[in-house]
């Protein structure tokens, strides 16, 4: 998914892309940072991310700027992910996601001994969610709660939203039943929420 | 059916399409609850901030700023 959204980059007013070395920099590492959480091992993580790179250097007239040359770094880097998913069938060091107990503190922080919200975690109004996509700071913030959830929630949400797999295809590369990638969801959604809320929707006047 | 049910059936909803009674259930839940009304609302948004993250779209923001 996503690839022919990609496709129509601009071609004018190309940016000197390649002289931007924090750019290239940071765009490098959240790379790495992405491809490492979805193969679970730096290695392949580290060739991944070369061949996206290299991919996208072949079409480089394309790219009228960074903005179009990251969408499409990013999408050749989800394909190479998922192809390599796929491959393997199953994800090296899978058995780690059984231990998951610690996680169940996040829904007694969240929610009563009867399972309703407790007063202060009840989810408020977001005003102006579309707004937050125009705004540089919102992405920190969105990048800054990605960064806590816990690693087997991370992998489960970015698999799902940012790769784009199936719930299926999810369950076989990781090794988990049906059930407990819904738990990891639940999970990494309330979590996300609460932490986007706290630190973004949550702070502007009351609605 | 309580809040926490309810906000996992939300999510399960973004995966698999629930069943008739599964939605009948969480219809009556959501009826009464706020809070879990907001979270059903949030949940399109969180994806669609996700793919947007995922396909670099925060990049080009940078420049634009807050229209707030």
């Amino acid at each position: 998914m996503g690839e022919k959204e990609v496709r129509q980059a601009p071609a004018a007013a190309a940016e000197p892309l390649f002289a931007d070395e924090a750019f290239l920099e940071a765009l490098r590492r959240r790379m790495v940072q992405f491809a490492h959480s979805q193969l679970g091992d730096r290695d392949a993580a580290e060739d991944a991310v070369q061949e996206a790179w290299f991919g996208a250097l072949k079409n480089l007239s394309a790219f009228g700027g960074r903005a179009a040359f990251q969408t499409w770094v990013f999408a050749i880097l989800k394909h190479k992910i998922a192809d390599e998913l796929r491959r393997r069938g199953r994800l090296v060091g899978a058995g780690d996601i059984a231990a998951d107990d610690e996680e169940e503190s996040d829904l007694t922080a969240l929610f009563d001994r009867r399972g309703y919200w407790r007063p202060e975690e009840r989810p408020q109004r977001w005003a102006e969610p579309e707004s937050a996509l125009e705004d540089q700071r919102f992405w920190q913030i969105f990048e800054t709660c990605l960064d806590h959830l816990p690693p087997r929630q991370a992998r489960a949400f970015m698999m799902r939203e940012f790769v784009g797999l199936d719930a299926g295809e999810i369950c076989g590369v990781l090794g988990i039943t049906a059930n407990h990638l819904h738990v990891l969801m639940h999970r990494a959604r309330l979590r996300l929420r609460e932490c986007l809320e706290n630190r973004w929707f949550g702070r502007s006047e009351e609605p | 059916m309580n809040c926490i049910d309810a906000t996992r059936l939300l999510s399960e909803a973004q995966e698999r399409t629930l069943a008739k009674g599964e939605r009948l259930r969480l219809g009556i839940h959501l009826a009464m609850c706020g809070g879990c009304r907001r979270f059903a609302r949030q949940l399109p948004a969180l994806r669609r901030f996700a793919r947007a993250y995922a396909r670099g779209e925060h990049e080009r923001s940078g420049r634009t700023g807050p229209d707030a």
